[in-house]
């Protein structure tokens, strides 16, 4: 092994690219790339953050003090969309772009230039986004998920909205060719599908989930803006078509997009266990399997998301089973993590913390998830508070957690630097506990009857709001620490060694020298 | 900020020191509301048993990944055993999860199938959901005939200003729906502009309202009292001020307070060929403007910049009055910005109609030519 490293220094004299910022416009480099989406999707997640604080401001106590009510739905709906397609997606494709390669054994990306493509694109459509707040009417107030016809009544500010979700949907697009062309053509020879590490399987799937899903999305929001502009009736009974359809046609894009947003996490979960338990990951096969169901069912549980828009019973019934059914290949990952835990040699550096965290957390966000699927139960707790727990439950101890426990995890990999451990576990303990403060009380929210998205509530929620906004100020507080250890882990600190973790195993551990040279794997590893 | 910081600022400084007494103290809630149909105590009981079920796996389940986080540490010289997979264990952590949840699913099933029986009501009432109020009209039973709209009662002052919030703050209406006790009411649903969600969490009831199609929904109410209840979709800028309540009365109190009804309406109903003159038209039209224009172009004819109009010097307003006549009763769409919307109006009675115009050509310092508007031009007007 130490043969291959020494290996790698010749080729050092290959590392000639453009410096300053020419080098990071025109970089083709996965690492690059990699590094852009992830500082991205940072400067995304605290302007999401921000616009959190903004409306957790309005909510500290009943009455409407600092935003009129259209300010604030522009609030809870940009912070969705910003947190969605600006944060936790362009994150999971920045591990991508760098660990793909690296995990097997290739160069680079398949296709490098497309690759600085669909990162650019990201600004671009960021930009058009955001600056939905400055046109006349103001920013997208429709919610994230803009059901219609509210959002063909919205000013310019919606179709800047739906280009900025049509360039960021065709980024996707192009990241997941990529990566699944990467993946079935570049691994390094003896690497069979059933030896490629996790992270890379679940990216694998969730590839695929994005080509089929983003086009759909993209029709429906090219619908709203025909009816906008163009006099069709799509979802307009007056001409013939139906509001329902919309939500139809946006949760059959909208529930695998859940899955987009925790199949990676899972890969990075299931990379970090084992690499802290010191012992392989249990049940490789079945973890396996269980991504690729629940992919597969995500397809046929969207109409869980619209259970009072009055369906036919069969298909309640339909939409009922199909969604419990998900929690048995959900159950199954659970416990192979735990059975991986099991017997182990545990320790309780940043990532593991962030995992062991993201398994307990996450789970709570899974049961009240079953609790949504039961229909009848699910017609008092639909567009309440509950919900609103549930999902963070899922995307922030779920996805961003995981994120989390990925960075520090490859960190030190990525810099040549050991990050400051004490900072990793004050950012981990106050993440944790101001997020569980902020977010389980809007179960009891939304379980005594307070709706989402609305900017004045009635007196019997003020005690919760005004915890949930005191503590929502810490968690967005705490993430403050996650940049400066990120900061000081890239400016210095103790030299991390190749191998920066006893367990790690994946070839960037075995094979490459931490920081990896710039262009890693010029003459590919043999997997046995 | 407002008069209830130092509260707020308390409760979540005690919270955050001691949740547990904060929460014994103040009188908090954490549980879906008292159910007062059979339907809402079914969801309510179907809740606590899935609620159990799922505390009772996640202790299980993370009992033993805790127990291993303790004592499968390395820092205690624990050895990683090498295992990685086990059939036996792997089938049935798989079989034994879809067995629970076929016990989940089957009192489920049972439930819904009980909630989709709209079969036989007693009362029919059509709920229609504008931005942002309920109208409500009683199509079938007794009190047939009888229809109004309801909106947010509570006041201005006490939503932005200083005034101190009444007990039901956000949850009190000018006029509610009022049914009788014991007997089925089936609701059809539909909506004016966008999608609305009638919600009463009591009874377990909640049903989108959806422009252009009717969905249906039912309840029987066990237990006499009033019942609030808030729309639950997404529906623009007053979405959080559009709330629900519903009386509940014995059936003579609910049987008088129907016949009183209809002899209001008949009296009510406006002589058609009166001819009205400027100071009662203006009091009777500030009341229109309030429960039907105020919510857009608000209560001081202002309008809400790129939104909504403003009413003040308008030319709508001050102009020919056979214009603003038709914009009322047809709506109009983009004249203001290319995407504003304003509704027809039509469903309003012609007085009401001649009023509000009327009274927004002679408030906030407007000073239309033509001041007055007679009902009998709204009439004239309808096609």
């Amino acid at each position: 092994m130490s043969a291959v490293i020494d290996g790698q220094a010749h080729e050092e004299h290959h590392e000639h690219h453009p410096a300053g910022l020419m080098r990071w416009v025109t970089t083709t480099n996965h690492k690059d790339i990699g590094t852009l989406y992830l500082w991205f999707s940072f400067i995304m997640f605290i302007t999401g953050g921000i616009l959190a604080l903004g409306l957790r401001m309005e909510l500290f106590q009943p009455g409407m003090q600092l935003w009129n009510p259209e300010f604030f739905n522009q609030l809870t709906s940009m912070h969705g969309l910003i947190m969605v397609f600006g944060a936790i997606m362009p994150a999971f494709v920045g591990f991508a772009n760098w660990q793909v390669p690296m995990m097997i054994g290739a160069p680079d990306m398949a296709f490098a230039r497309l690759n600085n493509w669909s990162f650019w694109l990201l600004p671009v459509g960021a930009t058009l986004l955001v600056s939905s707040f400055f046109v006349p009417g103001g920013a997208v107030a429709a919610g994230w998920t803009i059901y219609a016809p509210l959002s063909t009544q919205m000013g310019p500010g919606m179709d800047l909205g739906i280009f900025a979700l049509h360039i960021m949907g065709a980024s996707s697009i192009m990241g997941s060719i990529n990566i699944i062309t990467t993946i079935l053509n570049m691994r390094t020879p003896g690497m069979t599908l059933m030896k490629m590490p996790m992270f890379v399987w679940t990216w694998l799937i969730t590839a695929y989930l994005l080509i089929a899903v983003i086009p759909v999305l993209a029709g429906a929001i090219t619908m709203v803006l025909t009816d906008r502009h163009f006099g069709t009736s799509f979802f307009n009974a007056a001409g013939g078509g139906d509001p329902v359809m919309f939500q139809h046609i946006f949760w059959f894009f909208g529930h695998p997009e859940v899955y987009i947003m925790i199949l990676p996490a899972f890969g990075i979960i299931s990379t970090v266990i084992p690499a802290f338990a010191r012992k392989p990951l249990f049940g490789y096969s079945s973890m396996v399997y269980a991504t690729a169901s629940i992919a597969i069912l995500s397809f046929i549980v969207w109409a869980h998301h619209m259970f009072t828009v009055g369906m036919p019973t069969a298909a309640q019934l339909f939409f009922m089973y199909a969604t419990i059914l998900i929690a048995v290949p959900t159950g199954v990952k659970v416990f192979n993590w735990i059975a991986t835990m099991w017997k182990g040699a545990l320790s309780f550096e940043t990532p593991m913390l962030f995992a062991a965290g993201f398994i307990l957390v996450f789970s709570v966000g899974g049961f009240s998830g079953l609790i949504l699927a039961i229909a009848p139960i699910d017609y008092q707790v639909q567009d309440t508070y509950y919900v609103v727990a549930h999902f963070h439950y899922v995307l922030v101890a779920g996805s961003l957690f995981a994120i989390f426990a990925g960075l520090y995890f490859w960190l030190p990999k990525w810099t040549g630097h050991m990050y400051d451990e004490k900072l990793g576990k004050w950012h981990f303990w106050l993440s944790m506990i101001f997020f569980n403060i902020t977010f389980f009380p809007m179960h009891f929210l939304g379980l005594a009857g307070m709706p989402r998205r609305i900017p004045d509530y009635a007196l019997v929620f003020a005690d919760y709001n005004a915890i949930i906004t005191i503590a929502a100020f810490g968690f967005g507080l705490s993430q403050l620490i996650f940049l400066w250890a990120v900061l000081k882990c890239i400016r210095g600190g103790e030299k991390a060694p190749a191998r920066a973790w006893e367990g790690a195993d994946t070839l960037e551990w075995t094979h490459l020298p931490s920081p990896p040279p710039y262009h890693s794997f010029h003459d590919q590893p043999d997997v046995k | 900020m407002g008069p209830n910081t130092g509260r707020s600022m308390a409760v979540a400084a005690l919270a955050l020191a001691m949740p547990g007494a904060a929460l014994a103290q103040s009188n908090i809630v954490y549980n879906l509301q008292d159910p007062v149909t059979r339907v809402g105590q079914s969801i309510y009981d179907l809740h606590t048993l899935m609620f159990w079920m799922s505390v009772a796996i996640f202790v299980a389940v993370f009992s033993v990944m805790i127990y291993a986080m303790f004592a499968h540490r390395k820092s205690l010289g624990h050895k990683a055993a090498q295992f990685h997979e086990n059939t036996t264990v792997e089938f049935v952590w798989t079989v034994i999860p879809f067995l629970i949840l076929i016990g989940m699913a089957w009192p489920a099933t049972r439930v819904l199938l009980a909630i989709k029986d709209t079969g036989s009501p007693d009362l029919t009432i059509k709920v229609t959901g504008y931005q942002w109020k309920w109208g409500y009209e009683y199509l079938k039973g007794e009190g047939e005939g009888v229809s109004f709209m309801s909106s947010l009662a509570t006041p201005h002052e006490q939503i932005y200003g200083n005034e101190a919030k009444g007990q039901n703050y956000l949850l009190e209406v000018d006029r509610p729906l009022v049914v009788p006790v014991g007997k089925k009411v089936r609701l059809l649903l539909t909506a004016n502009d966008v999608i609305h969600a009638w919600w009463v969490p009591a009874f377990g009831v909640k049903q989108d309202a959806i422009p252009g199609f009717v969905r249906d929904n039912w309840f029987r109410v066990e237990k006499e009292g009033v019942y609030r209840g808030q729309c639950a979709e997404l529906c623009g800028k007053d979405h959080g001020f559009m709330p629900i309540v519903v009386e509940v009365l014995s059936a003579e109190k609910y049987a008088a307070w129907a016949g009183e009804q209809k002899k209001i309406m008949a009296a009510a109903a406006d002589d058609p060929g009166k001819t009205w003159d400027v100071k009662d038209l203006i009091a009777r039209g500030e009341k229109a403007y309030a429960a039907n224009c105020a919510a857009c172009h608000q209560p001081n004819g202002q309008g809400v910049p790129n939104l909504f109009p403003p009413l003040v010097s308008s030319k709508a307003v001050l102009g020919p009055d056979a214009e603003q006549i038709a914009i009322v009763l047809h709506g109009r769409k983009g004249a203001y910005r290319p995407n504003t919307i304003m509704p027809p109006l039509a469903n309003l009675s012609d007085v009401d109609i001649a009023a509000a115009i009327t009274y927004t050509r002679n408030a906030w310092g407007n000073k239309a030519e033509d001041n007055l508007v007679q009902p009998a031009e709204v009439k004239a007007a309808r096609k």
